[in-house]
C-alpha cells in the first residue's frame, strides 16, 4: 500500500513544474533569516584509480569554483578516465582494450535571499559515446534555516555508437530529485532524499552479449526503464571532535531491480591538521527480470549484463586529511588521500572459464589538493 | 485510484509550500542560530569534497543496478 502511495507521489516525475515549484517556494518565503552563503572559492586537483576485475581506470580531475561580484558563483570541472579494460566481459567475449572518456562540467550558483539555485552543464566524450546533460537544482531554507528544502530536475541525452559502424541511436534519460534535510539537534542532521529516473532509448551495451541454451546472442534490452530512489541520512557530532554517519536508500524500477545500500561512517580529528574518516558500505541487489546467466527459455528481452545481477557489494574504506593552514594568508590548503577495497559477490553470474559463481575484488584510490580561497 | 494519486499529490504539494510559510508560523525553530556552531563543521556535512563523492558515486553507478538520491547530480556514460 505505501509503495503505490510513494508511486502516486512520484507520478511527479511528468510535471515539469517541480523545479518551478522550487523557484515559487523561494518567493512566497516571507521575511526569513539571514540570507544563504554563496559556495566558497575552491580549487581541486585529483588523481583517481579503480582498479578490479580486470579492468583499470585512473585518471586526473580538476576543479574551480569563483564568485562574481558576490551573486553568483562559477564552476568548471575536468575530468578524464582512462581506461584499461580486460574485465571477464571483454576477455570471454573480446578483447582487452584501451580508452578514454573526457568530461566537462560547468557550473553556476545564484543566490536569491533563502534560496540558491544551481544550473550544471555536464558533457562526457568517449570514442563510441557522448552523453550531455543539463541540471536545474533549487535549495530554499525555511523553518528559520533548520530546514532546507531541495528540488532538482536532470535531463541528459546521449548519443550511441559502435567501433566501426558509428551512432546508430540514442538514449534520453529524466531526473527528478526531492529532499529535505532538517536539524533535529545542536549537534544533529537528518535528510530524507528521494529521486525518479527514467530512460528511454538505447538502453545498454553495442558489445555485450548474452546467453541463451548455452549459445551467445546479442542482449535485448527494453527500451525504457523508471527507477525510484529513497535515500535516508543521519549525521551526528558525538562531542569529543568525532562524527558518526549512518544511510540507507532503497532502489526499486520497471527492470524488477530491487536493491538495498547501507553506509556507515566516522570521522574524527587528530591535532590540528589532521582529520580521518572510515566507512562501511554494504548493497545488496535482486536481478532484473530478464536478467539471466544462461537463458533456458526464449523471451523478448535478455540479458547478461551482471550490472543487473542478483550479487551483493561490501566496501570498507578509509581517508586521511591533512590541513596545510593558510598559505600566504589565504589559501586554505588541505591534502586528501582515500583507499577503499571493494568485493563485488555474485551470486547468478558465473565466470565462464570456471564455471562457478563470479566474484572479484576492487581497489579504488583517490589523491588530490584542495584549495578554499 | 485517481482520487488517490491526486490527494496524494495535492498533500504533497501542501506539505512543501506549507515549510516554506512556517517560518511565521507558530512553532519556533528549536535550535537557536547561536547554537548550530558544531552543525557548520566540515565533518558533519553529508558531503564535503565534491569532486572526490563524484568519483566514488560515479565508480559505484557504473557497476551498480541502482542509482540516484546520491545528492550528486552527475553526468553519464557509456561505461559497463
Amino acid at each position: 500500500m505505501w509503495r503505490r502511495a510513494l508511486k502516486a507521489v512520484f507520478a511527479w516525475r511528468h510535471a515539469a513544474g517541480a523545479p518551478l515549484a522550487g523557484l515559487l517556494g523561494g518567493v512566497i518565503a516571507p521575511g526569513a533569516a539571514q540570507a544563504v552563503d554563496l559556495p566558497e572559492d575552491r580549487a581541486e586537483a585529483m588523481f583517481h584509480v579503480y582498479d578490479g576485475g580486470g579492468m583499470r581506470a585512473s585518471g586526473p580531475a580538476l576543479l574551480v569554483r569563483k564568485k562574481l561580484l558576490d551573486k553568483v558563483s562559477l564552476s568548471a570541472s575536468y575530468y578524464i578516465d582512462a581506461v584499461s579494460n580486460a574485465s571477464i566481459d571483454v576477455v570471454t567475449t573480446a578483447s582487452p582494450y584501451k580508452e578514454k572518456r573526457t568530461e566537462y562540467g560547468f557550473g553556476i550558483d545564484y543566490v536569491v535571499r533563502d534560496a540558491t539555485m544551481t544550473l550544471g552543464l555536464t558533457s562526457s566524450k568517449e570514442p563510441d559515446y557522448i552523453s550531455d546533460y543539463l541540471s536545474l537544482d533549487v535549495a530554499q531554507e525555511v523553518f528559520g534555516g533548520m530546514s532546507t528544502v531541495n528540488l532538482g530536475f536532470t535531463r541528459g541525452v546521449d548519443k550511441v555508437g559502435k567501433k566501426g559502424v558509428g551512432y546508430f541511436d540514442d538514449a534520453t534519460h529524466w531526473k527528478y530529485r526531492v529532499g529535505l534535510t532538517q536539524i533535529l539537534t545542536p549537534t544533529w542532521l537528518a535528510s530524507a532524499n528521494f529521486e525518479a529516473i527514467s530512460d528511454d532509448g538505447f538502453l545498454g551495451s553495442a558489445y555485450r552479449v548474452a546467453r541463451v541454451f548455452g549459445a551467445t546472442v546479442p542482449e535485448r534490452n527494453p527500451r525504457t526503464r523508471t527507477g525510484r530512489a529513497a535515500k535516508f541520512r543521519v549525521i551526528g557530532d558525538l562531542g569529543s571532535r568525532n562524527a558518526v554517519r549512518a544511510e540507507y536508500r532503497y532502489y526499486w524500477d520497471t527492470w524488477a531491480i530491487k536493491a538495498h545500500t547501507v553506509e556507515f561512517g566516522y570521522s574524527r580529528y587528530f591535532g590540528d591538521a589532521w582529520l580521518a574518516d572510515a566507512s562501511l558500505r554494504y548493497n545488496t541487489q535482486k536481478a532484473a527480470l530478464f536478467y539471466s546467466d544462461n537463458a533456458t527459455v526464449e523471451t523478448v528481452y535478455v540479458s547478461r549484463n551482471r550490472q543487473l545481477a542478483t550479487y551483493n557489494t561490501i566496501g570498507l574504506g578509509g581517508k586521511l586529511s591533512y590541513s596545510m593552514g593558510k598559505l600566504q594568508g589565504k589559501y586554505h590548503v588541505k591534502l586528501n588521500g582515500s583507499y577503499e577495497r571493494v568485493r563485488f559477490k555474485y551470486s547468478d553470474f558465473t565466470d565462464v572459464r570456471t564455471g562457478k559463481a563470479y566474484s572479484f575484488d576492487a581497489d579504488v584510490l583517490q589523491f588530490f589538493v584542495s584549495a578554499t580561497f | 485510484m485517481n482520487i488517490l494519486r491526486a490527494l496524494l499529490r495535492g498533500a504533497s504539494v501542501a506539505a512543501l509550500a506549507s515549510m516554506a510559510l512556517l517560518s511565521g508560523c507558530a512553532i519556533e525553530p528549536w535550535v537557536k542560530p547561536y547554537e548550530r556552531e558544531r552543525l557548520g563543521d566540515p565533518m558533519m556535512k553529508f558531503s564535503r569534497d565534491a569532486l572526490s563523492d563524484k568519483h566514488r558515486d560515479h565508480v559505484f553507478e557504473v557497476r551498480e543496478g541502482a542509482r540516484g538520491a546520491t545528492g550528486v547530480q552527475g553526468g553519464g556514460c557509456g561505461c559497463n
